[in-house]
């Protein structure tokens, strides 16, 4: 019994229907914790990707230190850090926060050389042309630069949704329950591990198919030229 | 304080007054030196035209007025205002808000229009008005409507600029620029990307302008013809200086200098 919910081990579709409203409890707390790490990867990547573009050296450079070694360094390691040495310097975040954190901080390092990429594939003369009439280097960004370049970074950064929907497990190691530490004690109660595995296992491959079509989607709506975002 | 004097000089300096003075300018591109010790100054609105081969330092005049380019010594005032701060930081020795100043006296139309292809063609004429100028949408419309008209697109408005011929796009991208209202209007070479049937609606636009207005217009070209019939003088580059100018007719019947003449007969054929 979990979550008010007893399992049934007389077949193994009974077994599999009366786990599924546990599981889909922890499908929830995986959906949120990915949507909100993706996010702040998403908005974190892009603070990232113009603070390395800064025409003061010390930030530049500072920042592309950052991003390396927050690329460079197991996800596992920082989740751990923030998790466990944080909180002897007064620093305890709830177990679900961390994990957003990291997830969010990790991948932020990935999207900011996806924005940085995106930045410098719009041609010189956009930017000339933004110079000209006197727009300034912000006005640049935010009117010429990044409404060009979000529908060519949308493939990319579906790619990295896909990616973090499908490290979210990891976030069970500092005691989020989500799916599939959920299915782990269901395991661990029962002893019968196969079919909670294999349902997480499943509704992992319905989920990155359903994002993969979903942002296959975004990528034909998008109109090509891009955004204005005002 | 001086600035503030220099941009409101009395009407008899005025009419003395260069808007756009050179003085012993030298730009250098690593080792390369495009400009070697430059003078040229512009009279408020004269039509200028920089002709000469490719790499003569033409283009980079042009972009050094515009501050796409720093230059390393010499003087270079606009409108009286000199491009270099005495204590200016960075490769243009201005700071961001001095170059702002300047900017806001020069407009510029490049080779390849560089129109912003997610915005119709309205927004593109309303947008650095709204957002730098500060004028509301209306009044930026307002403005950009009469821009259109006049280069004979307000039709257009609502097309993006991949639905236009590389004509239409040139002339959206002129009037782009007057919705600035510049003092200095810089034509970088404007129909050189054109297919030739499209030259002559673009070069229309340029001659109606400047017949019409008072407008300070350079003019890089090599539509030697165009130069001939709208400037009021002519400059010859030749390895980063200006090797001979004078009135059109003159320049193009009887140039004085050998490498003029090799040119245009070059050219001319």
């Amino acid at each position: 019994m979990m979550y008010g919910y007893a399992w049934d081990l007389t077949t193994p579709l009974t077994y599999a229907a009366s786990i599924l409203p546990i599981l889909l409890i922890g499908l929830t707390v995986t959906l949120q914790a990915a949507a909100a790490g993706f996010a702040l990867a998403l908005v974190l990547g892009l603070v990232f990707a113009l603070l390395r573009r800064s025409r003061i050296k010390a930030v530049a450079l500072t920042t592309a230190f950052v991003v390396e070694f927050l690329r460079d360094t197991p996800l596992l390691v920082q989740l751990f850090f923030l998790y466990y040495v944080l909180p002897d310097y007064g620093i305890t975040l709830p177990a679900f926060l961390t994990g957003v954190i990291a997830l969010g901080l990790q991948y932020s390092a990935y999207t900011s050389e996806v924005y940085r990429g995106g930045i410098e594939a719009i041609p010189r003369g956009q930017w000339e042309a933004a110079t000209a009439l006197n727009m300034t280097r912000w006005q640049t960004y935010r009117d010429i630069v990044i409404p060009q370049m979000v529908p060519r970074i949308v493939p990319t950064m579906g790619n990295y949704l896909v990616a973090m929907l499908k490290e979210t497990p990891v976030l069970s190691v500092v005691t989020v329950l989500e799916m599939l530490g959920l299915a782990n004690m269901i395991g661990e109660r029962t002893f019968e591990y196969l079919v909670p595995l294999s349902m997480v296992g499943i509704i992992f491959l319905l989920l990155t198919l359903i994002c993969s079509a979903g942002i296959h989607r975004l990528e034909k709506v998008l109109p090509k030229a891009g955004i204005p975002l005002r | 304080m001086n600035k503030v004097l220099a941009q409101q000089p009395d009407a008899a300096s005025a009419a003395a007054a260069p808007v756009i003075e050179f003085r012993n300018v030298t730009k250098r591109f690593g080792a390369l030196t495009v400009l070697d010790d430059f003078n040229f100054a512009v009279a408020p609105g004269e039509k200028v035209t920089l002709i000469g081969p490719s790499g003569s330092g033409k283009s980079t005049v042009l972009r050094i007025l515009m501050t796409l380019e720093p230059f390393q010594e010499g003087q270079l005032t606009l409108a009286g205002i000199p491009y270099h701060e005495p204590n200016g930081k960075g490769p243009f020795r201005a700071s961001d808000r001095h170059l702002h100043q300047i900017r806001s006296h020069v407009g510029m139309v490049f080779q390849s229009f560089n129109l912003f292809p997610h915005m119709s063609v309205l927004r593109n004429v309303t947008e650095a008005p709204a957002a730098v100028l500060g004028l509301s949408r209306a009044e930026a419309e307002c403005r950009a409507i009469d821009l259109l008209r006049m280069v004979g697109l307000a039709d257009k408005k609502d097309h993006y600029p991949a639905q236009l011929s590389g004509g239409q796009q040139q002339r959206v991208a002129i009037a782009r620029a007057l919705a600035m209202r510049p003092r200095v209007l810089l034509f970088d070479e404007p129909t050189s990307a054109l297919d030739p049937q499209l030259v002559g609606e673009v070069l229309g636009v340029i001659r109606n302008l400047a017949s019409e207005h008072d407008l300070t217009m350079l003019l890089v070209t090599h539509e030697m013809r165009f130069a001939r019939e709208v400037s009021d003088r002519v400059c010859f580059f030749d390895k980063g200086r200006i090797v001979e100018e004078g009135e059109p007719e003159r320049i193009f019947t009887a140039p004085a200098e050998p490498r003029t003449r090799e040119f245009l007969q070059s050219v001319l054929g």
